[in-house]
């Protein structure tokens, strides 16, 4: 692992990708910064921070992009995968080395707090709260864009994917404002999302009786809650998609200055789920 | 050693390796022949643990690729068919890397990466970036690569494709010389080039098991039906006729050229080289070309790896020994042949 950590970060800045990704995301937050905070004059870092957040969106692609799909592509991975080291230790080295990378313009951005306390008040403990939060959803963020190079041989393609995953997770909060909440919608809701967990299940593991097991027995379960108390189900797929709002747990920070813990660990829980699943996508490539 | 029991490769209901059985002895240069899209590459992919068999074990030197991928690994160098480089690093700061991956201990990594680096003589390239190098060069970072750590087994997947004679020279010698202390297992689609290094040879046609022997024995088995090949000045009804004189000469086919010599393609017993040769001479009827019809041996080659399975068959059969009736070089032909070159296998 630290062999291929140390690879990964080396090639990040003997290429362009790295300095280009420190610098775009220094200039923003610099700007943001500046108006914000210097110009405007509000003492929290953090609402410049989350000024900054939709810059990740178009980032983040750019530096995850050739992750996985560059190995694939030059056939390196060939190197990787018959070496001693294991497909975990690999994906994680990979990840490793894109935190890295992503820290650098954090650790940068952590002196503005204390450039606004050269000038009066500031608020460091929020400030530096915030920055943690930023950090691990940048670190969500590049999880996701991990995966999808992990899944395509392109980087354009895993450039493009993760792009519009990301676009996606920035516009949740408004998407599901438009989901029903009537109880028969949630139902519907509900066995979309089992239909989805079924396929992605079915195409991981290859064994259908598992996926018609887990269709039948979710399927079970959902109408037999619905008939037990249909009134429960009145806009649980908004509240329960709402849970999974990356920016709500973010702005929580940001914004209510609320040390959030269940939003970190909602960060924490997906980095692992999404690192988990890039392993499996390996993995299940040496067996088609 | 490596025990590799009843391979078997799916790619969409399509068989790449079908059932394929062979081991490789210590200290072995293994050579695996097949045409392309034989499932060379496929076999060698799942020995090294890159891909994971459909059916069938591969076992490393007592560790199972599946079940103990670590310790297996640890025993195999691999050369994949495009060497893996990463053309923004310096030949030197990848052999590193390489050392890293392979879990050599720090005080040793030195010393090794300046033995492979000599062995194969990148001593000038060392701080090269390999985006900068040309294809022998990077062959060969991909050699020295697959040698760190002098692992038991090297795995060289067609180590000569690509390089100029030159090269292909200095190639082969390498792999004699790390043969001396490794089993290396090369791959080629090319005869000659398995018959000049490699002591074992594995024939595999559509990822099926065709022979597996020494290429002295194999070249004694194909080269039953022996073919001589001369050229002489003068007209055909005189060669005709010293040819008919000679007792050993079973037949004969000739061509006449336009240059006044006469081609004849004989096929012989035994060895009549030096008799031709003074009977010739003899007629005043001089010997410009007299060989053995190497041919042969690339086209039972050729015919044993034929896309059609009749033709397939009876070459099969020739290298067996046994005799595949022409009507049973169908399914059940190959069945049988295929048992006998298993049998075959085991009496080495």
């Amino acid at each position: 692992m630290k062999a291929i950590y140390k690879r990964e970060f080396h090639s990040y800045f003997n290429s362009m990708t790295g300095w280009l990704f420190v610098a775009v995301m220094t200039l923003f937050v610099g700007i943001y910064f500046m108006a914000y905070n210097l110009f405007a004059g509000q003492p929290y870092f953090s609402s410049a921070l989350s000024g900054t957040l939709f810059v990740f969106m178009v980032l983040i692609p750019i530096l995850t992009m050739r992750s996985m799909a560059e190995e694939r592509h030059s056939k390196t991975d060939q190197l990787l995968l018959t070496s001693p080291a294991s497909v975990t230790s690999v994906v994680l080295g990979k990840y490793f080395a894109l935190l890295s990378v992503l820290a650098v313009p954090v650790l940068i951005s952590c002196l503005c707090p204390l450039i606004i306390k050269l000038n009066g008040t500031a608020f460091l403990r929020a400030d530096y709260a915030t920055i943690l939060a930023f950090f691990l959803l940048g670190a969500v963020e590049i999880a996701v864009g991990l995966l999808i190079s992990a899944l395509t041989e392109s980087q354009i393609i895993a450039a493009v994917g993760t792009f519009c995953i990301l676009l996606v997770l920035y516009l949740w909060d408004g998407l599901t404002s438009y989901l029903p909440t009537s109880a028969g919608g949630s139902l519907g809701g509900l066995f979309i999302v089992l239909a989805i967990v079924c396929f992605l299940l079915n195409s991981l593991s290859d064994n259908w009786k598992i996926t018609v097991g887990t269709a039948v027995a979710g399927t079970a379960v959902l109408l037999g809650f619905y008939w037990h108390d249909s009134s429960k189900f009145k806009s649980l797929l908004p509240d329960a998609l709402g849970k999974f709002s990356l920016l709500n747990a973010f702005d929580s920070f940001a914004s209510d200055h609320v040390f959030d813990l269940s939003g970190l660990l909602l960060y924490l829980s997906l980095i692992a789920l999404l690192v988990f699943l890039t392993v499996q996508v390996i993995q299940k490539r040496r067996w088609n | 050693m490596v025990e590799v029991k009843n391979l078997v490769k799916c790619y969409g209901g399509r068989n790449a390796v079908d059932h394929l059985s062979f081991t490789v002895e210590d200290g072995q240069i293994f050579g695996f022949l097949g045409p392309n899209g034989a499932g060379k590459t496929t076999t060698m992919n799942i020995m090294t643990g890159y891909l994971a068999a459909t059916e069938g074990d591969v076992v490393i030197e007592g560790h199972n690729v599946l079940e103990e991928p670590e310790a297996a690994k640890r025993c195999i160098g691999y050369l994949p068919e495009l060497p893996p480089l990463y053309p923004d690093m310096t030949v030197l700061e990848y052999l590193r890397f390489v050392a890293e991956l392979k879990r050599i201990p720090k005080t040793e990594r030195e010393n090794q990466i300046g033995r492979c680096v000599a062995l194969t003589h990148l001593e000038e390239m060392s701080n090269r970036l390999i985006r900068n190098l040309s294809k022998g060069y990077r062959q060969r970072v991909g050699l020295a690569q697959a040698m760190l750590g002098f692992p038991k087994i090297i795995i060289l997947d067609e180590p000569t494709v690509g390089l100029d004679p030159k090269q292909v020279v200095e190639i082969r010698d390498l792999i004699r010389q790390l043969a001396r202390e490794h089993t290396v297992i090369i791959s080629s689609h090319i005869l000659s080039e398995i018959r000049a290094v490699c002591d074992h040879v594995l024939i595999i046609r559509k990822g099926r098991f065709v022979a597996c022997d020494t290429p002295e024995h194999l070249e004694e088995l194909l080269s039953s039906t022996d073919q001589l090949a001369l050229t002489a000045r003068g007209s055909r009804s005189a060669v005709e006729s010293i040819l008919a004189g000679q007792a050993q000469v079973r037949s004969h086919v000739l061509t006449e050229n336009s240059d006044g010599t006469v081609h004849a393609e004989l096929t012989v017993e035994g060895d009549p080289r030096e008799q031709l040769f003074y009977a010739f001479a003899e007629a005043k009827c001089p010997l410009v070309e007299l060989g053995v019809r190497m041919a042969s041996l690339e086209d039972v080659f050729l015919d044993l790896t034929d896309d059609d399975d009749a033709v397939a068959a009876k070459a099969a059969a020739l290298l067996t020994g046994s005799s595949v009736p022409e009507e049973a070089a169908a399914p059940e032909g190959e069945e049988a042949e295929e048992k006998e070159g298993t049998g075959n296998e085991s009496d080495l």
